[in-house]
């Protein structure tokens, strides 16, 4: 992936306006019922979110993802209790179908153990981009299939959650290196782990010094600037990015406090509730990822992201004749694996593509 | 507990299946969440996106379509009335914006224009088909596009066909039936009875049944309401036993109690479009735009479409399996397929070659005959006009001759003339007959007058000799 393979121009999922002309309705007709239509056949269908966290390991990864979706997804890892630490980076996935109110949803939950852990970790982002691409590259390959299925399963990875140490100091260089990257292909949100360890007033330095660093290496995470499509969108998700990265602590135990039953970590000196805004900012991410703008994810990474690898694949091979009557669709390069297979791809076949980056 | 699994091959099938298959868990959850927003989400942003749907109106000139359309929508269109002249059929397709509370719907009304009205009507539905098909390959097109936007995409595709029937209260018509049979698989097609205030409830019941069982037997797969969700499920499935609709559409409005209805008016009575007892309206309107829009555009979408790009795609010969069965990727085939085109593009490029240098070398033998004649006919002729000249020639050489002969003798004759003239003048009256003699005697006369003095008029009469040459007077 070239640096200059930017996202494109704010892609407005809105349509242009057309030219034509707006008609005054005499009396309820019943159009806004398609709005019910749509919500059963979407309730019916069920919903899909994938979601990989990123960071090093002992920053509570696992147990924010527990936290997040208020059960036991992982078992949270405890250093020295005979888990072998992995020698490269491997990716794990779990996938949960949680129902809530009649909504199902599909929850992938990617994690990548010994991500930033070995001594030299050069390159140490290959196999998660790897991995995200040889997601688009399923998906591709279903979408061009000629007899499709009727819903292609979307295993294409909606958020990328990223987990900065709290040093207190500013984005460490692996750090740049992997939101450089990583920013390109799929939507990053950044947040400050273990944010128990930092007061108020070093959690508000390190945030602005983070977002100098972020700015200043022109690293656009989510939700990015260019794909605010109105007014209203553009004040809510500047609210949003004025507090990126959030500053998060994780807990799955439940302690007991002014009566109430409540998530967080007993410390010595007190007890940081994690649903309390605040001790930390975990609702903000929760509802940022959930509550709102979950639908918003999703369409980023498919009219967006998935648009521009699809792109990039396609013009990979040479320029070909029009055929008849039909427009390009290019053959595969010989070097990526056709064959959808596992998910633990080859990362090697994306090394020579990923060359410039 | 959850257990940490290695990842998913998902395949899409039965819900349960594809969990086991995938060693994916149900899981509870401990507390709210907060994903129940998730179709709200989805919604909002359809709001955002707009709304498309796309009607096709099939049916005689003159049936009520437009009216029909007007009143379904509670709008006035379009006014003017069509002509029954058009000598085929053509297709007209207007887009409109209609908003109501924060929903915003573009409709997009195709009515087909002189349907039925031409003598032989044997081509009347394929301008049908191929619109229809037409709007297909235009999505198709930019689906294929390396860089498309499908998000921004007009969708023209054709949600749903209404099939004017018109109401002789007996049976379909043949144009109908063969239209029908040709959209079906195509378009979800609704048939309407139209103008049914023509026709008497008993007859209206018995038609409704002659038409249902008259598709059946001919295997016409009208749309059929879908009755797999329960919430709808029900009604769907009663309205499904009423079809045909049959409908009455106007526009105007007339009391009826003490409030304005649209209705028509007759002598004999008032047929209110709205009452379900005078006719199906309502429930079309309900069916078509309040319950069941959205599964018709996800009907086109996953049926109708998939099916036209299976078919156009595999027109182009490509397959997604390879000869030993196995699974072939579309690019391979691609490839394949593109070596294949080079080399008979290659092969047509020769062919044209050869057949160009052919041509040249007729035309240049053509040429070289021509000239060869040209150069023939140039020597005959150059060999033609020597001869002439040659004769030429000898022509004048021969009066040269003739000419010098003739000054010879003319030079001989005046030597003559003089030595005789010197020698006597007696000899004058001999020489009387000669030709020459006048002229001589006139000038000797003229000699002998000047000598005179006299005008010697009378004399010269009496010699009277009329001499012409001018030589004698001075």
């Amino acid at each position: 992936m070239d640096p200059l393979r930017r996202s494109p121009s704010p892609c407005t999922s809105r349509p242009p306006s057309p030219r034509t002309p707006p008609c005054e309705m005499l009396g309820h007709v019943g159009i806004e019922a398609v709005l019910e239509q749509l919500k059963i056949k979407a309730m019916k269908m069920g919903f899909e979110f994938n979601i990989m966290v990123v960071g090093q390991s002992g920053l509570g990864k696992s147990t924010m993802v527990n936290t997040l979706f208020k059960s036991k997804m992982w078992k949270s890892t405890l250093p020295g209790l005979g888990v072998p630490m992995p020698q490269t980076l491997q990716l794990q996935s779990v996938t949960h179908i949680i129902e809530e109110n009649g909504v199902k949803l599909k929850l992938t939950v990617t994690d990548t153990p010994g991500f930033g852990d070995q001594i030299n970790n050069d390159k140490c982002w290959d196999p998660i981009l790897g991995y995200i691409n040889g997601q688009y590259e399923r998906y591709l390959q279903e979408e061009i299939l000629i007899t499709r299925q009727r819903h292609i399963p979307d295993t294409r990875v909606h958020c990328c959650v990223y987990f900065v140490p709290p040093t207190g100091h500013c984005l460490r260089p692996l750090d740049i290196e992997f939101l450089q990257r990583l920013c390109r292909t799929v939507n990053v949100v950044p947040v400050i782990a273990r944010a128990d360890s930092l007061t108020i007033e070093e959690r508000e330095a390190f945030r602005r010094r983070i977002q100098h660093d972020l700015r200043a290496h022109c690293i656009e995470v989510y939700p990015q600037k260019c794909f605010d499509e109105d007014i209203s969108d553009r004040i809510l998700n500047s609210k949003i990015r004025d507090r990126i990265p959030f500053a998060v602590v994780g807990a799955d135990q439940e302690h007991l406090v002014n009566g109430r039953c409540v998530l967080g970590r007993k410390t010595k000196w007190g007890i940081i509730e994690v649903e309390n805004m605040a001790h930390c900012e975990f609702p903000l991410l929760r509802d940022l990822l959930i509550r709102s703008h979950l639908q918003d994810l999703k369409d980023i990474t498919h009219n967006v992201h998935y648009e521009n690898y699809r792109v990039f694949r396609l013009n990979q091979s040479h320029a070909l004749p029009r055929g008849p009557g039909w427009v390009n669709l290019a053959p595969a390069p010989a070097d990526l694996t056709a064959t959808p297979g596992p998910w633990k791809v080859r990362w090697q076949a994306h090394d020579s593509s990923d060359e410039e980056c | 507990m959850a257990t940490k699994t290695t990842c998913i091959s998902s395949q899409v099938s039965d819900d349960e299946q594809r969990q086991k298959r995938e060693n994916v868990r149900s899981l509870a959850m401990g507390g709210h969440v907060g994903f129940e927003s998730l179709p709200d989400q989805l919604v909002n942003r359809s709001i955002q996106q707009g709304f498309c749907f796309n009607i096709l109106c099939v049916g005689e000139t003159g049936i009520g379509k437009s009216t029909l359309i007007d009143t379904l929508f509670n709008t006035n269109f379009e006014d003017h009335e069509s002509s029954h002249f058009y000598p085929h059929v053509k297709l007209k397709a207007q887009t409109y914006e209609l908003q109501e509370s924060n929903v915003r719907l573009k409709l997009t009304i195709v009515n087909t224009v002189g349907f039925g009205d031409q003598i032989n009507k044997e081509e009347s539905y394929q301008p049908i088909v191929d619109y229809i098909d037409a709007q297909f390959e235009a999505y198709l097109q930019e689906e294929l596009k390396i860089k498309r936007s499908l998000c921004t995409y007009h969708d023209s595709r054709v949600h749903v066909c209404l099939y004017f029937i018109s109401p002789t209260g007996h049976s379909l018509k043949t144009l109908d039936l063969l239209t029908m049979k040709s959209l079906d698989s195509k378009v979800n097609v609704i048939p309407v009875i139209a103008k049914a205030d023509a026709i008497s409830k008993s007859e209206l019941h018995k038609f409704k049944i002659k038409l249902m069982s008259e598709l059946v037997s001919n295997g016409v797969q009208i749309y059929q309401f879908p009755t797999d969700d329960e919430t709808i499920a029900k009604i769907n499935a009663s309205m499904n036993g009423h079809l045909p609709f049959a409908v009455v559409g106007s526009m105007d409005e007339v009391k009826v109690g003490n409030k304005m209805v649209k209705a028509r008016q007759y002598p004999w009575g008032v047929v209110q479009v709205e009452n379900e007892n005078h006719c199906d309206f309502v429930k079309l309107r309900e069916m078509l735009i309040c319950t069941n829009m959205e599964d018709l555009r996800e009907q086109t979408h996953t049926r109708h479409y998939e099916l036209y790009r299976r078919c156009k795609l595999e027109e182009m010969g490509l397959t997604d399996v390879g000869p030993e069965n196995k699974p072939l990727s579309l690019q391979e085939t691609y490839e394949a397929k593109r070596h294949e085109f080079y080399g008979e593009l290659q092969r047509k490029e020769e062919e044209m070659k050869q057949m160009f240098v052919q041509r040249v070398k007729e035309k240049e033998a053509i040429l070289k005959e021509a000239e060869r004649e040209l150069q023939a006919k140039f020597e005959h002729l150059k060999r033609v006009h020597q001869e002439e000249r040659m004769k030429l020639e000898e022509k004048r050489r021969l009066l040269e001759e003739e000419i010098i002969a003739f000054s010879k003798k003319k030079a001989t004759s005046e030597i003559y003339q003089n030595q005789t003239f010197m020698a006597s003048g007696s000899n004058l009256r001999k020489d009387k007959d000669r030709k020459k003699a006048p002229a001589y005697r006139f000038e000797l006369l003229c000699f002998d007058v000047r000598a005179c003095e006299t005008t010697g008029g009378p004399k010269d009469a009496e010699e009277g000799r009329e001499g012409p040459s001018t030589v004698g007077r001075p």
